[in-house]
């Protein structure tokens, strides 16, 4: 390691003063957002280091953050999981680029007694159980997919975050597809006026321990968490009919032949119809000024994304549990990566 | 706030009038650096409040007096009323106060009156231990040990007990309640009140509780009668300091209260707060209204916060007024 900062980065420090304006050096760059994409950012930037010497800081502040410290140009580049509205596009005064960079999935896990095969849920059937709908574990709906599973008679209780999340964007972005109801009553969001009682807990590591301690319970979380509680997982019906289990391959999937990619990238990949591809599952940019006054900040954040969306940072993603971009929407950010300036 | 160099400073300077004038010099720079720490302590208060008030401003314009009266929250309609937080934090509170004021005065009352003198020093230091532990690991004691048993035990057994009252009636989502969250604050407030009723009760004059005995009355006679209507004020002022410390918790509670913006009657079922509901959304609170409503949750603690402290502070004195201890 050469790195002309010889001492380590303090990641935690998230005082933004930290991260205030680009550096004049460029030794250094600075980025906060996503807290889904964090541990990804880290990989990426202790390789880059090893590879460049340049420093890459990500503090991960959560998406809402990331987005407002682009706008207010107090970091390098932002992560997000929601793409921004129109409304935050349109008072910003700098073209801000969405640039996909990684995919992850959204876990749907249960915890019921007696049922020992994972289940198979309809969209149509997870939107009526959190919108009360479907009250009982045993309930036609649920039985009709899951042939052979003795489901017991049991309220189901419903497990929600707390704070407001990507998480909780991707899972109503899905819904909302699927149910009609759900996009009327509900809607897609990053925090939501639930319409079951239930219990809401903070961070995926609080939906997952909610799940695992309360019967009867179904809840939602980022595929990784699920899988480090050995908790169970349902397979979930995508617009092609099938159930399929979440995975870093059945995501790829969902993205793989995408009929139309917008222009500006912020797309929604859920309730995809590609076959094997899973249906709740949701990109995470990173989100640049397309124009950086300072040259030498813009060329570190260009050359730093270029690194991100290469072959070999997005083939070391899969053991962290994300999932690689591939084909035209791999293509169309790297295409949108160069045009920083 | 200014405290006037008063006369004990001069008969001090007076009674040295060998090295008066650096005595002088320093009782100058004491006098003046203490009143400009007390002043920045006002500022800064004032200052908070404004700026608190300056960006919650478009949510009171918005929402009006509506805000307080709405049970609404719902961010992606851009809805939004207090109530339910409001509501969460007071009855927490007073659930925990109602189970904490009884066991620290007890506490205290052992400590000071009962304890065998050898055992006093071990427990008040363990007391004082339980006011040393982060909020957080109560929390987590909260959700691995009291919700497990809240949901498994306390919860059916009040149910099947006084299910007759709307207050005690599930079903029970995992143990996490507002019954719960008054628990844990419970444990978290105790503390206060013993180390304030301890300090109080030790201060009752032997010669009172002698002339008490002198006169034939028990001990339990002497407690109740002399010892406690002696430090009931002092007391007081324990409870008000336990409930500001109830009111603004914020780690503790949102891992146990459930985090549901709903009124229910029962306690055994999930609430919200206000200082949970800040914890939990302000990092993605994506539009300006959410995030000005957000200031405004807190705008609210903060005047509930000091509301409550105003009335208790006027409660004690007016005790201390009709009867002088």
């Amino acid at each position: 390691m050469q790195g002309p900062v010889g001492t380590k980065s303090d990641k935690s420090d998230a005082s933004p003063a930290q991260a205030a304006s680009p550096q004049s050096g460029a030794a250094k760059i600075n980025g906060a957002g996503s807290t889904f994409v964090y541990p990804c950012m880290t990989k990426w930037a202790s390789e880059y280091n090893k590879k460049t010497g340049l420093q890459v800081n990500y503090q991960s502040i959560g998406s809402s953050g990331g987005i407002n410290q682009v706008r207010q140009n107090t970091t390098d580049f932002g992560a997000t999981d929601t793409p921004m509205n129109a409304e935050q596009m349109k008072e910003t005064n700098n073209e801000i680029l969405h640039i996909p960079v990684v995919m992850g999935a959204v876990a749907v896990t249960y915890n019921v007694a007696g049922v020992d095969k994972p289940l198979k849920l309809s969209g149509q059937t997870i939107a009526d159980i959190y919108l009360g709908k479907i009250k009982k574990w045993n309930d036609a709906a649920i039985a009709k997919t899951n042939d052979g599973v003795k489901l017991p008679e049991t309220d189901i209780v419903t497990v929600q975050r707390a704070d407001g999340s990507g998480t909780t964007g991707v899972f109503s972005d899905f819904l909302s597809k699927v149910s009609p109801e759900w996009k009327e009553k509900v809607g897609t969001g990053l925090s939501l006026k639930w319409p079951t009682q239930g219990v809401a807990s903070k961070g995926n590591e609080g939906v997952a321990g909610s799940v695992q301690r309360t019967a009867n319970s179904i809840g939602y979380v980022e595929v990784v968490y699920a899988q480090q509680n050995k908790m169970a997982v349902a397979e979930i019906q995508n617009a092609a009919g099938e159930f399929v289990t979440p995975s870093v391959d059945s995501v790829s999937k969902a993205a793989a032949d995408l009929k139309e990619i917008p222009d500006d990238l912020r797309l929604s990949i859920t309730n995809a119809a590609a076959p094997g591809a899973y249906p709740i599952a949701g990109i995470t940019w990173a989100l640049a000024r397309r124009k950086i006054a300072n040259p030498e900040s813009a060329k570190a954040v260009k050359d730093f994304l270029a690194f991100a969306l290469g072959d070999e940072a997005q083939g070391m993603v899969a053991t962290l549990n994300y999932s690689k971009l591939g084909g035209d929407l791999l293509k169309k950010a790297r295409d949108k990566a160069a045009l920083i300036e | 706030m200014e405290k006037k160099p008063g006369s004990p400073v001069r008969l001090f300077s007076t009674y040295a009038r060998s090295s008066t004038r650096r005595v002088r010099l320093m009782d100058g720079i004491a006098g003046k650096g203490t009143m400009a720490a007390g002043l920045l302590i006002v500022a800064l208060l004032v200052l908070l409040l404004n700026e608190m008030f300056r960006l919650s401003l478009p949510a009171i314009c918005h929402f009006g007096i509506g805000f307080f009266t709405s049970s609404d929250w719902d961010p992606q309609g851009e809805r939004f009323g207090v109530l339910p937080f409001l509501y969460g934090t007071l009855v927490s509170s007073a659930i925990a106060l109602v189970i904490a004021i009884p066991f620290g005065i007890g506490t205290a009352l052992f400590l000071t009156e009962l304890a065998p003198q050898r055992l006093r020093g071990a427990v008040a230091f363990v007391v004082d231990m339980l006011a040393a532990i982060p909020s957080v690991v109560y929390g987590l004691w909260g959700v691995f040990v009291l919700a497990p048993l809240m949901q498994s035990h306390v919860g059916p057994f009040l149910e099947k007990t006084l299910g007759f009252l709307p207050l005690f009636r599930g079903p029970f989502y995992g143990g996490v309640s507002m019954l719960t969250a008054g628990l844990i604050l419970a444990v978290m407030v105790v503390p206060f009140i013993v180390a304030i009723a301890r300090e109080v009760l030790l201060t009752v004059p032997v010669d009172l509780k002698a002339a008490s005995y002198a006169l034939g009355a028990t001990q339990w006679e002497t407690i109740w009668k002399v010892v406690l209507p002696y430090s009931r004020v002092g007391i007081g002022g324990g409870v008000v300091l336990a409930l500001g410390r109830a009111l603004g918790e914020t780690m503790a509670v949102t891992m146990v209260i459930g985090n549901q913006p709903r009124i229910n009657a029962s306690i055994l079922q999930p609430g919200y707060s206000m200082a949970a509901v800040l914890a939990n959304e302000f990092n993605e609170a994506s539009s300006k209204l959410y995030l000005s409503v957000l200031v405004e949750v807190g705008l609210t603690l903060f005047l509930v916060t000091f509301l409550i402290n105003i009335a208790a502070r006027v409660l004690l004195w007016r005790m201390r007024s009709v009867h002088p201890h």
